[in-house]
């Protein structure tokens, strides 16, 4: 075979790469686009009078969820099954995103970390590599830690809103999310990276708490709670 | 527990004023059997073994670099000299110790999906590329098609564990389990050849030191073909691949002027003189590269 003939089937197998690149790429954007109507969706439990409709709100986000899930399950087809990490830059950041939030939408309704395996469920993708199109385990935490910067957001519009109870819960919450970053041999990647800003996200939180309790703002509410 | 370390340094009077407050709060928390803690534990174990298995493709990948560059080195003593056989069969017992290797990472990213530890490997089989390719030049001046590499990666396995290898078809076929191979990518291949290039032009220049005539006018109708390929893929391929386009064609330009001077002053001077007087004018093209 010539030179020239070699040349002409390497370009063709590089075409059709990047044939696949685009496709990924639209439906990334569509994927981009419902994550940022969740994304205004769960924002508004940081206003005053999002405090009062939490659930309805989180409701309203699973909806989205399901257009998340038909778009993922198209994202899949695009691409051969055994080649999810040779295009995985692609999706990386939506999906993250996607996982933080439904962890938040999660931790909203239950306060409770959101499992691996529900966000892959939630997602309507796989938990283990060997099934087809799944879910990072480097992406999940990721999504987990920016959690954690959204939660120390959380704790101080809370108390502006007059809730002085949801602080603790968080900072407990947030406690242990670190306890369990600590167990975790990071190497110095992106994640790594974003797990050092959560140290002051747990400061942040601990402020909070630290604030109410001073001045002994938790404790009346609680009193107050379960006076009625 | 350990909590108190990372905040305490923040808000040290933290401690002081509400210690009861604090260890409240951490109850909860340190709780090592909590549902949170336990799935850390197996993220842990987790995120370690891949790291694991990631450094250890590094070192077989530095591994197959350095071997293959030495390849590379014997290879250019190769030229028109009369152990040339020798020298060959050496570089093919090379090459067959790197394939050696190669299967070991192949072995290593059975059931993996190989383009998640592709950014470990992609350097040693570039560098793999380019002395299989400039070996298969040496001896049969033409250049060796990704198939033909590709071919020569496919192991048979010795091993019995459970093996299925990018075809998931095989998982029934027993008889195919026993297959190891670790297929050179079109970008990797692309980059190893743009690589060879630049071992031509030295081969081009050296072949002229041994006052060889004829090697330069062949390489460089090779090299032409070469980066007339290069010129087809064009900025189909990835930015590195452009990149390297501007190298392969400064080598191009050395060794076009090399022919020429040939042609032009090779009547005039006696041949063992033809090296002198190449070796100043190559360096006065390096020069001029550095300047623009």
């Amino acid at each position: 075979m010539s030179v020239v003939e070699m040349f002409a089937q390497l370009q063709s197998g590089l075409s059709a790469d990047q044939d696949i690149r685009e496709e990924i790429r639209k439906v990334v954007q569509t994927l981009e686009q419902t994550a940022r109507e969740i994304l205004i969706l769960l924002q508004g439990v940081h206003q005053e009078a999002g405090f009062k409709n939490i659930p309805a709100k989180c409701l309203k986000a699973r909806e989205h969820f399901s257009t998340v899930r038909t778009q993922l399950t198209e994202l899949a087809t695009k691409f051969p099954s055994d080649q999810y990490y040779r295009f995985h830059d692609q999706w990386r950041f939506v999906l993250q995103r996607l996982v933080f939030q439904a962890a938040f939408l999660v931790f909203l309704e239950s306060e409770q970390l959101v499992t691996r395996e529900a966000v892959s469920e939630m997602l309507g993708i796989e938990c283990d590599r060997e099934k087809g199109f799944h879910l990072d385990i480097e992406d999940y935490l990721s999504g987990v830690l920016n959690l954690a910067s959204e939660l120390s957001r959380l704790a101080v519009n809370s108390v502006t809103a007059g809730d002085y109870t949801r602080p603790l819960r968080i900072a407990t919450f947030i406690n242990e999310l670190d306890f369990g970053f600590r167990l975790l041999n990071l190497k110095n990647d992106s994640l790594r990276k974003r797990y050092d800003g959560l140290k002051y996200d747990v400061k942040k939180i601990e402020e909070v708490v630290y604030d109410l309790s001073i001045r002994g703002l938790n404790k009346a509410q609680i009193t107050a709670t379960s006076e009625t | 527990m350990s909590e108190k370390e990372g905040s305490g340094t923040f808000k040290r009077y933290k401690h002081d004023f509400k210690p009861p407050q604090r260890k409240d709060g951490k109850g909860g928390a340190v709780d090592s059997s909590s549902p949170v803690i336990l799935a850390f534990k197996s993220f842990q174990h987790e995120l370690d073994a891949r790291h694991d298995k990631y450094e250890r493709i590094v070192k077989y990948s530095r591994d197959i670099t350095t071997e293959s560059k030495r390849t590379i080195f014997l290879l250019h003593r190769v030229i028109s000299e009369p152990n040339k056989d020798d020298v060959l069969a050496e570089a093919k017992k090379k090459l067959d110790g790197v394939r050696e290797k190669m299967k070991q990472v192949a072995q290593e990213l059975v059931d993996e999906d190989v383009y998640q530890y592709h950014r470990a490997i992609t350097s040693g089989l570039q560098e793999y590329v380019e002395a299989v390719t400039f070996q298969h030049f040496i001896t049969h001046r033409a250049l060796l098609s990704l198939d033909d590499i590709n071919r020569q990666l496919i192991f048979e396995n010795n091993r019995n564990c459970r093996q299925n290898i990018n075809i998931a078809s095989n998982n029934e076929d027993q008889t195919k389990q026993n297959i190891l191979s670790l297929q050179i990518s079109h970008v990797d291949y692309l980059l190893g050849v743009a690589d060879l290039t630049g071992e031509l032009m030295r081969l081009c220049i050296g072949s002229v030191g041994n006052g060889d005539i004829d090697t330069p006018f062949e390489l460089t109708q090779f090299l032409r073909e070469i980066f007339d390929g290069f010129a087809y893929i064009g900025n189909t391929g990835p930015y590195e691949i452009s990149r390297k386009l501007y190298t392969l064609k400064q080598s191009l330009g050395k060794v076009e002027n090399a022919c020429y001077m040939l042609k032009v002053r090779g009547s005039e001077i006696p041949k063992h003189m033809l090296a002198d007087l190449f070796v100043s004018k190559s360096e006065l093209l390096e020069h001029d590269d550095g300047m623009s």
